[in-house]
């Protein structure tokens, strides 16, 4: 029995300290190695993408993946920037934003990476914004819609944030004059994800518009997302009889709400932003359902527009069929902005690509044409779409 | 040799290592990338420590960790971020009112037994994490920016003030009630001591650490969102505990580092980084079902035949 | 009606709560153990539901049953390999072992085939009818009939048949059980078979009456289901069904007065409630503690 304790007590210093020790070494090599690569080697640019690819948003982070990975490849096939390929460094942050902190103070500091692509959340890329600011190092939310992403809470600009969405008030005010003008709404309901800052940011200019435009809310509920049962709320909406339902938020579960509202027969017209855009929408709400839908978008993917056929047909070649939504596209078009931005910079110093991201103007890509404000945020057309026997019709185009 | 003595001496190992460290990060021979991976790694040995306290000496199962750092995390942003009071003042505050916290959870459900007091606790974080998601002054779902001010000095002090004060409740008399509950709560009721009172203490005490590690969480990554103390978070801080062997102060604080390090490290390997991580779990779990330290402290190798640490009581 | 059309989304939604809250009790009631991975077994029958019906073409109860029957098979195969070892562990270790599988499950599914969440094909007709002013769909019945049927089921395999009666014997006393000559081991197998069944078909049907499934749904139905499974007395058939039920309406409740936002923390103060002033659940006996 003595023995047996004394050996198995030495079996666990041993694992103990081999795995202490392990992880020493580990961490020590690593350190080498990326000091040594990650000086002046020219013939390679380092971009970081530190995305939610594990953790409660994984479709979101992992659809930026995607069209990142991409453009990353079409930029590289055909003879990189300036003649160097672009390497891309992913970084996992879990959905979680003190994950995306570290993650950010990884690509910054051991990766060297010129610049960084992501968060997909507004929460996640705040997280990464002051270590950019810090290590002037540029980073692009492809989906960070929060206007605090690139202006701070005291209203000053993050120098080296920037985004290639919309930020939310613009889309909530298109629909809130949609609403009101176009569809002669009066009495307007709104179903937001109180989850996500997104749909809170939309519903908020949505309903201000509303209401200094003379129309009435009448009704406003919200939900969390990754619900799927909202049938209950859906009855006390429709008891307050709106004429109109503005539902921002992501198509996983806007699909199933609009699925549900058409089901207990709510049968007003329902309006969403760009997190509707994505060919799952269809096959979760269902064609008929979603007739007499509307929402506002970058693009549209049925435009014959030949860039963007060109990326939907390339899209669904290098991604066995499956068309893109709009992560896909925003994430494609953030790499393309970048690249244009190295490419006028004339270097791959923080700084210069900093203010050539700035300055961009009329670029034009995937999500619209575009130019950069002074808060960092891109200025584009918004389309409105309208959704015919589950094909999206172009109805009518806002300019900002 | 005498128990003082040897407390001052690893003190002194401690205060050197520190000083070593804070002269590399002033030096900056270690940059922002090495600072952030101690301090997170400090943060985690408080969260591991303290549960240890609670699951590991008092035997009591608690799956709700992450709802006491979310208290920290917020009310010492509120003090600070918002308030503009001074950090140190509002990781204090953090701390007691996460004890407050405590206490509130853990008069009415430490009634209760093994499974059931697991999902009770699991209950109660959820329910903690769900009103910080409904309160528009803390930013709700969107979360709260918070001024970075988390340095190493003030996460290694942290550490130990939290490693001293739970390693002398575990060798005072305190301690030694608590582990006679987690022995047989029944025959210890029986011996004279309160039971309810020393479950309920070292819940306490395990809730001030975990909302003093919320502060420093809170202040060391800008921002802090409602979905960050999800039930996932309890069972990272779980696992810490478990992985290190119950009843293990040592080890509890070599799994927090180890698995710290680990999960840095699986960053690179996104997709099969949880996989990884998973099928590491459950290895140890199956052929090392105590842990990877059992009950034994790491101090117990250096000090042949004389155990007077760390709740062991299998010998 | 509103209020009448609440009880009935009520229910539907307590339906599928119930069909996985029967695979924890069971498992809960035989080896003691929170098995976390079982509502990842309920994803994985969402899945090959829905690989069978859009890519190979079978109808609504083929899919079912091969859900129920791969998840059966996924059930056993989970129960030997990660928790067969820890009968005699500490409970904690196992809890831990099954917080792992279910973690496995998820990213093996996700690295297989992505994080996008899929819709599921409209196998039953979505066809609703009116009663008393409240709609109730085709698709609600079906739920409520099928979990019916298989509460049934078990309680007649659980109480009338040889197996059912091994169950009761090991859940009652492992020892006991084994020197009366019970293959213990294979009488646990045969419960996860049974369990994850429940949970496979669960799956399939969430599905079609929800439409959205991705690797991650898991794991909130997995805690409520337990939640459930606690709220009528953990090992207690009806009483899972029971517990499923009042949860659903419940939630349904909450949300329908506007505080959709607190509806998960309502699950969780009944689950406290239940647990601080009966403990063994609405149906289920108050037992002495033993000294």
């Amino acid at each position: 029995m003595k023995s047996n304790n004394k050996l198995k007590r030495y079996a666990s210093v041993f694992l103990a300290s081999s795995l202490v020790v392990g992880a020493l070494a580990g961490c020590g090599s690593k350190d080498n190695s990326s000091s040594g690569s990650s000086g002046s080697d020219s013939k390679e640019i380092k971009v970081g993408l530190n995305l939610e690819l594990s953790g409660a948003v994984a479709s979101y982070g992992s659809g930026i993946s995607k069209g990142a990975k991409l453009a990353i490849n079409e930029i590289n096939k055909a003879g990189g920037i300036d003649g160097k390929k672009i390497v891309p460094v992913e970084i996992d942050n879990k959905s979680d934003a003190a994950e995306a902190t570290s993650a950010a103070i990884k690509l910054a500091t051991q990766e060297k990476v010129v610049a960084q692509i992501g968060s997909a959340t507004s929460g996640d890329t705040v997280a990464a914004v002051q270590i950019a600011n810090q290590k002037k190092m540029p980073i692009i939310g492809p989906s960070a819609t929060s206007e605090t992403v690139t202006v701070n809470e005291k209203g000053q600009l993050n120098d080296y944030a920037f985004r290639t969405c919309f930020i939310d008030p613009f889309q909530g005010q298109i629909a809130a004059n949609f609403a009101l003008n176009n569809l002669k709404a009066k009495n307007v309901a709104i179903f937001a994800d109180s989850a996500s800052d997104y749909a809170k940011g939309l519903a908020k200019s949505f309903k201000k518009t509303i209401e200094e435009n003379g129309g009435k809310v009448v009704a406003e509920e919200s939900y969390v997302a990754k619900d799927t049962d909202f049938k209950s709320t859906l009855t006390r909406l429709k008891s307050k009889k709106p004429d109109f339902i503005y539902i921002p938020g992501y198509y996983e579960e806007v699909g199933l709400i609009i699925k549900q509202a058409r089901a207990a027969g709510i049968d007003v017209p329902l309006m969403g932003g760009d997190g509707w855009d994505s060919p799952k929408m269809v096959e979760l709400a269902g064609k008929e359902a979603l007739n007499n839908t509307y929402f506002t978008n970058h693009y549209s993917a049925e435009d014959p527009d030949e860039k963007i056929q060109k990326f939907v047909k390339a899209f669904k070649e290098a991604n066995g069929g499956q068309a893109p939504d709009a992560f896909n596209a925003l994430g494609y078009d953030t790499v393309y902005w970048l690249k244009d931005a190295i490419e006028r910079a004339g270097s791959t110093d923080g700084e210069k690509i900093k203010d050539a991201l700035a300055s961009t103007k009329d670029l034009s890509l995937v999500t619209g044409k575009f130019s950069v404000d002074d808060k960092h945020n891109p200025v584009k057309t918004a389309t409105v779409l309208e959704f015919k026997d589950g094909k999206q019709v172009f109805n009518s185009k806002v300019n900002p | 040799m005498k128990k003082s003595k040897v407390f001052w001496i690893y003190v002194a190992i401690a205060l050197v290592f520190y000083a070593v460290v804070q002269f590399l990060i002033s030096s900056e021979q270690l940059d922002m990338y090495y600072s952030n991976l101690f301090i997170t790694i400090a943060i985690n040995i408080i969260l591991a420590v303290s549960l240890h306290l609670v699951i590991g000496i008092t035997g009591q199962f608690s799956i709700g960790h992450a709802g006491f750092l979310a208290v920290g995390a917020y009310v010492s942003a509120i003090f600070t971020t918002n308030l503009g009071w001074p950090f140190p003042v509002g990781l204090l505050i953090g701390a007691i009112v996460a004890a407050l916290a405590g206490l509130i959870v853990g008069i009415p459900t430490l009634r209760l037994k093994g499974d059931y007091l697991a999902i009770a606790t699991l209950g109660f974080a959820e329910i903690i994490r769900i009103i910080f998601l409904n309160i528009d002054y803390v930013g709700g779902a969107a979360g709260m920016q918070v001024n970075y001010m988390t340095t190493w000095t003030y996460a290694f002090f942290a550490v130990l003030i939290t490693i001293i004060v739970i390693s002398n409740f575990t060798n005072s008399r305190h301690g030694r009630a608590c582990i006679a509950v987690r022995e047989d709560e029944i025959a210890a009721d029986a011996m004279g001591i309160n039971t309810t009172y020393y479950k309920v203490l070292a819940f306490a005490i395990g809730s001030f650490f975990a909302g003093l590690a919320g502060g420093l969480f809170s202040h060391n990554f800008f921002i802090i969102q409602p979905s960050q103390f999800g039930f996932l978070k309890s069972f990272d801080i779980l696992i810490y505990v478990v992985l290190g062997g119950l009843g293990s102060l040592s080890g509890s604080i070599i799994a927090a580092i180890f698995l710290t390090v680990i999960s840095l490290y699986l960053q690179d390997f996104p997709e099969t980084r949880m996989i990884i991580y998973s099928l590491v779990l459950i290895i140890v779990m199956l052929y090392r079902p105590s842990g990877l330290m059992g009950t034994k402290e790491i101090t117990d190798i250096f000090k042949f035949g004389n155990k007077s640490k760390g709740g062991n009581v299998n010998e | 009606m509103e209020w009448l059309q609440q009880l009935v989304n009520g229910i539907s939604l307590g339906s599928i709560y119930a069909l996985i809250a029967l695979g924890y009790t069971m498992v809960y009631g035989i080896i003691k153990l929170i098995n976390f991975a079982h509502g990842d077994v309920f994803m994985i029958g969402a899945f090959i539901g829905f690989f069978a019906i859009s890519r190979w073409g079978f109808g609504f109860f083929p899919a079912l049953f091969l859900a129920m029957v791969v998840c059966a098979i996924i059930g056993v195969f989970i129960e030997r390999i990660a928790y067969k070892r820890l009968r005699n562990a500490t409970r904690i270790a196992a809890l831990i072992t099954a917080i792992g599988v279910s973690l496995l499950i998820e990213y093996t599914t996700i690295f297989f085939r992505g994080a996008q969440p899929e819709a599921y094909p409209d196998v039953i007709s979505n066809k609703s009818f009116h009663f008393l002013g409240a709609q109730i769909s085709m698709q609600s019945i079906m739920i409520l009939s099928v979990s019916i049927a298989l509460m049934i089921i078990l309680q007649f395999v659980v109480h009338k048949t040889k197996i059912g009666k091994a169950m009761r014997a090991v859940s009652y006393d492992v020892e006991a059980a084994r020197l009366m000559g019970i293959n213990v081991d294979n009488t646990i197998s045969v419960t996860f078979a049974i369990g994850s069944a429940l949970a496979g078909a669960a799956g399939v049907i969430f599905g079609v009456y929800y439409t959205k499934i991705d690797p991650l749904m898991g794991i909130i139905p997995g805690v409520k289901a337990f939640v459930a499974a606690v709220l009528g007395g953990i090992g207690i058939i009806p009483g899972a069904m029971a517990g499923g039920m009042v949860l659903g309406v419940v939630e349904t409740v909450v949300s329908a007065l506007g505080f959709s936002l607190w509806r998960d923390a309502a699950a969780f103060v009944i689950l406290i409630l239940i647990l601080i002033f009966r403990p063994s659940g609405i149906f289920g006996k108050n037992t002495r503690e033993k000294v």
